[in-house]
């Protein structure tokens, strides 16, 4: 918990897309390759994946900006889950760079992603029921003292984040996940990321199979956790979640990058053209 | 036991899937305040179906009233001194197996790993060997740990399934068992002969005396509420969630109960000629045990990650979890702990032999951690279910045997305790589940 409060200062110039960032929609694809280099987390180069004779990304060059909630939209197949697999390291683009913080790095496998602070909540959300909240919280890291499990330590932790993330519902932390509601389980998930040092937390479909009230919840979740100055890539079908969380919008079509930019310059119509068509009629991009 | 007081109060946080009185069923002892409030909230749970140990407390005491009606030999200080004793061998080899089932895997082997470990000792403690006892026993640990490490192995690393392997593993073991009777000149019919002088057979067969077992009994509740009351003070000192003061004070007034019970019935004298009294020394040795693996579950990071594995490997390997290496040590301890059982036996039966019947043990084996509330798809039980549960299956086996049924009879009761355990638990369960 060390740089807290140098993240917490980074958030607050940071809730909203860099003034220098003035964009037509239509020139969007190209726009982020310079001016936004010195402040993103993660900058992607010219991702290219191929799988044998599919053409999954092509040429994918976009920033993820700290302090942000970046959101990844497309349609089936459009190579979301490519993209997010290629970040978290599942394995290494055919070509193409990432940057972090302006370096280039090249991780080898999902462990050394995680270690930089890429966290990824997949939709099954990796937590085990039997154990409780703060076991999951830190499960794979406790502390330990005097050779034992520092329960206290790790207790305290857990209630301290749980708190800035404002996750209130739950009664007890101590009360076993396979209790919990939806999305107080994807809380969890986000509160384990965050513990762990999270400085990249990529989600996918956090809101997917959750109710109107799970669902208001999770969207606040990624708020606060963009307010504490962590970088956040949503993937989501749902538009209105999208519209109502994210800072900026990125479009994926057919495995190109199609347009990208802040949330402000996209409505429903022109998003939902970029996503089937990979272009907005003229109409659309001027509404 | 289920009465019409289900009432269910209203379901205040809108956003938790759960009704409050649904949440207290899954974690009563994080919302209680006071006593009174914990007692409420450990009611609610036992009819929300998470029971834990009262079922099987339960059943205990009907079937100890059964038995002490059909034969009043039961209840006496020498048949339980006696059953303890025979316990033994069912707590710890269930134990064994609780290592496996929570991790959602089975143990087939661990029986004939008894007589490996048996055979292993008596052969390195007597004549052509003579290693020192304790030289024996580790050798017995490290050769069944070794089995189980080749078995974990085969599982982890070349995925089959655990059923399979141990499968292959019993016949396998009970192969190595004779072989290794065959090999030893002095093992006339199969049988090693232990000698009476070694500690190895005192531990079954020899006691404290009256005065160290009351000093022993006072030392280690004393330590256990110096423990529990430090721990407490430490907890609300940095304002975390403390059990109710009261419940602190009960446990350990049960604790000590307890102890003075165990030690009152040991220390009668038990023989009809002569004098036999004190604590047989391989209670301590299973209750060390049993709290060295509680400790381990409970408290090292190989612990918690056994639970985790055992619920959603998945998301353990995602953690950073090895999990094939906890797999396999899983399987590491199940052989170990065997060797521990077969030390056991050998100091029971005096001496060892090719007729021990594995196949049998590792039934009861089974069963001690089932009966005792450990479940058999993974990730929910502890150490003091294999307590318990072992101490039942004896408990069955020795009254059974004072009502002078036939064996027959005896297997036939044996499995009607552990199909009816099984049930209760998945009943229960199912009752938990649906919401």
């Amino acid at each position: 918990m060390a740089g807290e409060s140098a993240r917490r200062s980074k958030m607050t110039g940071g809730r909203n897309p860099s003034p220098t960032l003035v964009t037509p929609t239509d020139t969007a694809k190209h726009m982020s390759t310079s001016e936004a280099t010195d402040q993103a987390l993660l900058s992607l180069r010219g991702i290219t994946k191929r799988f044998g004779p599919v053409q999954a990304l092509t040429d994918v060059t976009f920033d993820i900006p700290a302090g942000q909630v970046t959101a990844l939209i497309g349609d089936n197949g459009a190579g979301k889950s490519s993209l997010i697999k290629t970040i978290a390291g599942l394995w290494s683009p055919d070509a193409g760079q990432m940057l972090w913080r302006g370096k280039p790095v090249h991780h080898s496998g999902p462990r050394e992603a995680e270690e930089m602070g890429i966290k990824t909540i997949y939709q099954d959300l990796a937590l085990c029921d039997n154990l409780d909240i703060v076991q999951n919280m830190f499960l794979g890291h406790e502390p330990m003292r005097l050779r034992q499990l520092d329960e206290d330590a790790m207790e305290t932790a857990a209630r301290q984040t749980l708190k800035e993330l404002s996750v209130t519902t739950v009664r007890s932390i101590r009360q076993p996940v396979a209790s919990l509601s939806g999305g107080q389980r994807q809380s969890v998930a986000v509160a384990k990321a965050l513990v762990n040092e999270a400085k990249l937390v990529i989600m996918d479909e956090p809101t997917a199979a959750l109710g109107v009230a799970q669902t208001r919840m999770v969207l606040d979740l990624i708020k606060r956790l963009s307010g504490r100055g962590v970088a956040v890539l949503v993937i989501s079908h749902n538009l209105n979640d999208i519209f109502e969380v994210a800072d900026r919008i990125a479009v994926l079509y057919l495995g190109h990058l199609v347009v990208n930019g802040p949330a402000s310059d996209f409505n429903r119509q022109n998003a939902v053209e970029y996503m089937t068509t990979g272009r907005a009629s003229a109409a659309a991009s001027v509404a | 036991m289920s009465t019409p007081q289900a009432q269910i109060e209203p379901d205040e946080g809108s956003e938790s899937a759960l009704s409050e009185a649904e949440l207290t069923t899954v974690a009563p002892e994080a919302l209680a305040n006071t006593l009174g409030e914990y007692v409420q909230a450990w009611w609610r749970r036992i009819k929300g179906g998470e029971s834990g140990a009262l079922p099987v407390l339960a059943a205990l005491i009907l079937i100890g009233i059964f038995f002490q009606i059909e034969s009043s030999a039961f209840l006496s200080d020498g048949n339980l001194v006696n059953l303890f004793i025979e316990s033994a061998i069912f707590i710890v080899i269930g134990a064994a197996e609780t290592f496996i089932l929570l991790l959602s895997e089975i143990d087939l082997s661990l029986g004939y790993g008894v007589g490996i470990g048996g055979f292993v000792i008596a052969e390195l403690i007597a004549p052509p060997v003579n290693f020192p006892w304790w030289l024996g026993i580790v050798g017995g640990v490290l050769v069944m740990g070794f089995l189980g490490l080749i078995q974990g192995t085969l599982i982890t690393r070349l995925g089959l399934p655990s059923f399979i392997v141990t499968l292959g593993g019993q016949l396998g073991f009970l192969g190595i068992m004779l072989e290794l009777a065959n090999f030893d000149k002095t093992a006339v019919g199969g049988v090693i002969q232990i000698d009476p002088s070694t500690p190895i057979a005192k531990l079954a067969g020899s006691q404290m005396s009256p005065t160290l077992g009351w000093i022993v009994m006072v030392a280690c509740v004393a330590l256990f509420a110096a423990l529990t009351l430090s721990r407490n003070r430490s907890r609300r000192a940095r304002g975390l969630h403390t059990k109710p003061i009261g419940v602190t004070v009960i446990t350990i007034g049960a604790v000590a109960a307890a102890g003075v019970v165990l030690l009152y019935i040991c220390n009668a004298n038990r023989s009809n000629l002569g004098v036999v009294e004190g604590v047989p020394w391989v209670i301590p040795f299973v209750l060390l045990i049993i709290l060295a693996y509680s400790w381990l579950l409970s408290h090292t990071r190989t612990g918690r990650y056994i639970y985790a594995v055992g619920n959603n490997p998945e998301a353990a390997r995602r953690a950073g979890i090895n999990v094939k290496w906890i797999v396999t040590f899983g399987f590491i301890m199940s052989g170990a702990t065997s060797a521990l059982a077969g030390l056991i036996y050998i100091s029971q039966q005096g001496s060892v032999s090719t007729a021990i019947d594995g196949g049998t043990l590792v039934l009861y084996a089974v069963a001690s951690a089932v009966v005792g509330g450990t479940a058999l798809f993974g990730g929910r039980g502890r150490m003091v279910n294999a307590l318990l549960g072992g101490f039942v299956i004896s408990v069955v086996y020795n009254g059974l045997a004072l009502m002078g049924v036939s064996p027959a009879v005896q297997d036939i009761s044996t499995a009607v305790v552990l199909i009816a355990a099984v049930s209760l638990d998945a009943l229960v369960r199912r009752r938990a589940v649906v919401r």
